[in-house]
């Protein structure tokens, strides 16, 4: 494929129709297109509206604890600089985390749902659907609906109800329904699959909360606004902190908010170097992964273009990852285009590079990552020691890890 | 350019009776079963052919439809099978239009222009591709007016005057009215509120109106039929497949014998239709 032209800024997309490049769109059924058109109507009035960015400030500081802390990871950064010292090298970047795993309810996912949760208001809606994989959207969603009143139906996979247990019994507790997916192989191409049933058919009064940047236009670009903050944060802190720039930024890459809201910001900062981590789950060689970037093809699935793991007749795969918040065949349209633009390198990490990630900062850290953020650090892991010490890394650290206890605990082989 | 489907459509207008559209999923359970299926349903009464091409995630069907596009998928078919399985039926009949209706990932990634020209060449009169607004009409519309195939649209209840226009702008062949907000196979709507939204289409368009989503019965097709020019049935031919293949997908009894059965029914449905209304 012909790499597209450099932009002058690669902070201006989508256009009009939605496109980043070739990706994005609006691929969806009639029904659903006069409701994305009115969804797109109000997501503008809103944007620039003063009143709408308050409200959500003043939630997202109060209610979810922003602004997220950015954490000079010392214990990760020693540990490395042994590793790279063993290796002869003597360096070793200074790793910082940003602590999105602080936030109320775990993840970063809140960001989203809060702006979300305000538009449905704003847009006179009585009711929420989401889709979650590995539930931290769900619980997300099931947290503002409880907060704002709304009933919510939560889809979920029943693989991924049956490895993220904990989460779906918080959903519950929130007073969600959770409606477990049996299609496919019960993970969260499924459930959004399901969600989008629900929404064609309860059109008049019912949300679709989407949990990540993909999906028709409006939603990428509205969920990366809204998880923009996390970038625009960092960005900040980093120079309060540091008084310079990091040399890379580091995020995992399912569907591809946590990582868009952490890019985003930075895309014209030329010095920094992005990478996007994508699941390698068992190994590219095979179909056990789900690294739509690196082993899959521009396709249409979920209302939009963008890579997917695909057969040759465009059937959709269902892939694999050790993190249920990863086992997504496709990935957000913009993370498409800025991997064909360059802008962006996306590399895979296994299921026992992340493991052993997870382990790691667990025990210098004391800090229990997500199996999602976990791919990140494990990508941090492996590049920081051949850096300089004087260079600075910073890895979004989307999510905490106590609701992947039950997964660590059974593929290391151990009951709880 | 005046395709299969644009005459067949003049000449039900002049025998003052509505098309009965009948859609299957081609390759389910297995290619030559399918193939059967599809031969038998002109003789048993059907109009127009509506060939589904499986996909992995249909997002506007039913279970119905989703597990007959898994079968076909198990079965290997593919859209190239889907393909040829058209141009084996137009061995044997030349004038029955068939529309391919599906998702458009498939085509996709077959190619739109390699994907036209072979769909011409099978025989193909039209296309209904569920997730092509004509927001997207640039995808494969325009290309597939170009080629001299029919874009049938969906319109739906969602879709208000002010949006219609857009919808009917670049649609040919006829107009497909889906009864209902949801998936494939869920319970029929009002019947006054389609001929309603019948009528009101109308008032836009000189194209033939086809209803479908939800109309399962002989009796839901003769009542549909009284307003509009056609209607589609799906999900009940589908479970006609599905009901006779055992828990291993082995067959009980003749798969195209059960849809042809089904369609005789509700093709005399349709044929009693305007007699009904006249009454």
């Amino acid at each position: 494929m012909d790499k597209p032209a450099t932009p002058n800024s690669f902070r201006t997309g989508p256009d009009e129709q939605g496109m980043f490049g070739i990706f994005g769109g609006r691929f969806v059924a009639e029904t659903l297109m006069p409701l994305i058109l009115d969804l797109e109507r109000h997501w503008n009035e809103v944007k620039n509206d003063a009143d709408f960015r308050t409200e959500l400030t003043d939630l997202s500081t109060h209610y979810a604890g922003r602004p997220s802390k950015l954490y000079f990871a010392e214990g990760l950064t020693r540990h490395l600089r042994e590793v790279s010292s063993a290796k002869g090298l003597g360096g070793g970047a200074k790793v910082y985390f940003k602590r999105e795993d602080l936030n109320h309810t775990g993840s970063h996912k809140i960001n989203n749902c809060l702006g979300q949760i305000l538009l449905a208001k704003r847009m006179g809606k009585k009711r929420i659907i989401a889709e979650t994989g590995a539930g931290q959207h769900g619980v997300a969603s099931a947290t503002v609906a409880a907060r704002f009143g709304f009933p919510c139906v939560v889809y979920m996979g029943a693989t991924d109800v049956a490895r993220q247990s904990p989460n779906v019994f918080r959903m519950k507790l929130l007073g969600a329904e959770v409606r477990p997916v049996t299609a496919g192989h019960g993970t969260l191409k499924d459930a959004m699959n399901e969600a989008l049933r629900d929404w064609v058919t309860n059109v008049e009064d019912t949300y679709y909360l989407i949990g990540t940047a993909a999906g028709p236009h409006p939603y990428p670009e509205l969920v990366r606004d809204f998880q923009s903050v996390i970038g625009t944060e960092a960005r900040a802190q980093i120079l309060e902190q540091e008084g310079r720039l990091p040399d890379t930024i580091i995020a995992a890459v399912g569907g591809g908010s946590n990582a868009i809201g952490l890019f985003h910001p930075f895309l014209d900062d030329k010095e920094v170097r992005i990478i996007g981590v994508e699941a390698g789950g068992r190994g590219l060689d095979g179909i056990e992964h789900c690294a739509s970037m690196n082993a899959g093809a521009p396709g249409v699935l979920h209302g939009n273009r963008t890579y997917l793991l695909q057969n040759a007749d465009g059937q959709i795969m269902d892939g694999h990852s050790i993190s249920a918040g990863l086992d997504y065949p496709g990935v957000g349209p913009e993370h498409s285009w800025l991997r064909d633009s360059g802008r962006v390198d996306y590399v895979p990490i296994l299921d026992d590079e992340a493991l052993e990630a997870f382990k790691l900062t667990t025990r210098v850290e004391g800090i229990i990552p997500a199996l999602e953020s976990a791919h990140a650090i494990a990508h941090a892991v492996k590049i920081v020691p051949a850096m300089d010490k004087d260079q600075i890394v910073i890895v979004n650290l989307s999510g905490r890890g106590d609701k992947d206890v039950h997964t660590v605990a059974s593929m290391l082989g151990m009951e709880i | 350019m005046v395709t299969r489907i644009d005459r067949r459509m003049a000449k039900l207008k002049t025998e003052g009776r509505p098309a009965l559209v009948t859609y299957f999923m081609s390759g389910d359970p297995d290619y030559d079963t399918s193939l059967s299926i599809m031969k038998g349903l002109p003789t048993a009464g059907a109009d127009i052919i509506e060939m589904g091409m499986p996909f992995s995630d249909p997002m506007a069907d039913g279970p119905a439809i989703q597990a007959a596009g898994l079968r076909a998928l198990k079965g290997g078919q593919t859209l190239v099978k889907t393909l040829k399985m058209a141009a084996d039926f137009r061995t044997g009949d030349n004038e029955t239009p068939i529309v391919l209706m599906g998702y458009y990932n498939p085509i996709y990634i077959y190619g739109v222009d390699r994907f036209l020209k072979d769909a011409i060449a099978s025989g193909i009169d039209g296309l209904i591709v569920v997730d092509l607004p004509p927001e997207m009409d640039e995808e494969l519309c325009i290309p597939a007016l170009k080629a001299g195939i029919n874009f049938i649209r969906l319109a739906t209840p969602t879709t208000d005057d002010k949006r219609l226009p857009k919808v009917l702008q670049n649609t040919s062949g006829f107009v497909y009215y889906v009864s209902m907000t949801g998936i494939t196979g869920s319970a029929l709507a009002d019947t006054g509120k389609v001929a309603a939204a019948v009528k009101r289409i109308k008032g836009h368009t000189d194209l033939p109106v086809c209803v479908g989503f939800g109309v399962k019965t002989a009796e839901q097709a003769r009542v549909i039929g009284a307003n509009a020019d056609g209607v589609v049935v799906g999900t009940a031919i589908v479970n006609a497949v599905a009901n006779v293949l055992g828990p291993k997908g082995e067959k009980t009894a003749d798969p195209a014998e059960a849809v042809a059965t089904l369609v005789s029914g509700l093709a005399q449905g349709v044929r009693s239709a305007r007699l009904a209304a006249a009454e």
